[in-house]
């Protein structure tokens, strides 16, 4: 057992875990914030995408004790005064999801993205999304929904 | 996965002092954690070593570059330094995985895992690189031993790869269509005199290729180990590559690293 201390989408957090505690678990089961979520969790397709001091990582493969004292967003994190972030409005409009569960993992992904280029092209953006697997859309809309939210950052 | 003991160690010194016949150390976690995750390693004690601050970073000098072992594959491809000094290298780990693994998994922790199928053991074979560790200093040629298998001792602790800076260098690789491992992954570098081909992906461990290298340094042109029939005997086989196909693709890949030299 060990103090995990993080600053979660603004909020400082102080919470004994174990040792083995998955931050994609601390974050889902001991906040609640179950907005990240679990598909492989082998490290593959993405979902759990989270950002720790402004990169992503995926947090099925990160240890709470090792990002100890990091500031983490989640999906949670990204709407302002219950307005959507521009990628999720975004997502929304040009229909970058269907079943929604892959969507969590590419809206914080592709953030990142734009944080570190602004204005990538379609291949950049294909590059970017190389660790995010969606089984439903064909990525066409998703790459056309990152490249929206583009001109809205 | 079972449970262990986190420990963050300050220095090199804190670091093997906590090693033990049941410990790893920390870095990325990449590779550790999922093996961990999948019970293919079991450890008592855990030892994050990424907040030891000498071990990351990067130098240049005029005859090498000097990689921390902590250092991201974020921070290599997008370093100004390896890119004018060893721009292959650059673009080696800019074509490791994925953006978060490249956010996360480190130079050191690729290199001591020692996966037959990863980048980065090509390029220290290539660009005879001097492995630095909290002990002594190994060369590339006798680090890598075998599948998953280095000259790293018990607690001993990799703080630097010293890469020798080629006259040219290319990395080329045929990669995984899903994870991005090497099917095959060729690295020539060009040397004072001197031509390494470094395999990696074709066998167990990674391998510098004494035939092309001894007809590249000949003749510094695809055209020299053009249709160059490999034996493929000791190469791997499995569902993405059989081992006639990894054998022509070793030509394949080198062929292109020379002309993009």
């Amino acid at each position: 057992m060990g103090k995990i201390s993080l600053e979660v989408n603004g909020r400082k957090v102080e919470k004994e875990a174990p040792d083995n505690t998955l931050l994609s678990t601390f974050l889902r089961e001991h906040l609640q914030l179950t907005g990240t979520h679990i598909g492989c969790d082998t490290s593959q397709c993405g979902a759990c995408v989270v950002h720790v001091d402004g990169n992503s990582l995926k947090s099925c493969t990160a240890l709470a004790a090792d990002v100890n004292g990091s500031k983490v967003t989640t999906i949670e994190g990204l709407e302002t005064n219950g307005k959507m972030h521009p990628m999720q409005e975004a997502f929304k409009k040009l229909h970058g999801l269907q079943c929604g569960f892959c969507t969590p993992g590419m809206v914080m992904s592709a953030v990142d993205l734009l944080q570190k280029n602004k204005k990538p092209s379609d291949t950049e953006i294909r590059d970017w999304l190389e660790g995010n697997i969606c089984r439903c859309t064909g990525y066409q809309n998703i790459v056309a929904a990152v490249k929206e939210a583009a001109t809205k950052m | 996965m079972k449970d262990f003991n986190y420990h963050s160690a300050k220095d090199s010194k804190e670091a093997s002092k906590l090693a033990s016949s049941s410990s790893a150390f920390l870095a990325g976690g990449m590779t550790t954690i999922p093996s961990m995750k999948l019970g293919l390693a079991t450890y008592k004690d855990l030892i994050d070593i990424k907040n030891i601050k000498k071990l990351s970073g990067i130098k240049v000098s005029g005859k090498s570059v000097t990689i921390g072992a902590a250092t991201k594959h974020v921070e290599v491809s997008n370093s100004k330094d390896v890119k004018k000094a060893i721009p292959s290298l650059s673009s080696l780990a800019e074509g490791i995985g994925d953006p978060q693994v490249r956010n996360r998994g480190t130079i050191g922790g690729s290199i001591a895992n020692n996966d037959p199928s990863a980048d980065y053991p090509s390029a220290c074979i290539a660009l005879n690189a001097t492995i630095h560790t909290n002990e002594r200093k190994i060369e590339a040629a006798k680090f890598f031993k075998g599948m998953f298998e280095t000259a790293l001792k018990k607690g001993e602790l990799i703080e630097a790869i010293e890469f020798q800076i080629p006259e040219k260098s290319s990395y080329q690789k045929h990669p995984n269509p899903a994870s991005r491992y090497a099917i095959v992954g060729v690295y020539v570098a060009k040397h004072k005199g001197d031509v390494n081909v470094a395999v990696t992906g074709a066998k167990s461990c990674v391998y510098n290729d004494k035939e092309m290298s001894k007809a590249l340094a000949g003749n510094f042109s695809s055209s020299s180990i053009d249709g160059m029939d490999l034996d493929s005997s000791e190469m791997n086989s499995d569902m993405h590559a059989s081992a006639d196909f990894r054998a022509s693709l070793v030509v394949t890949q080198a062929k292109k690293a020379v002309d993009a030299c």
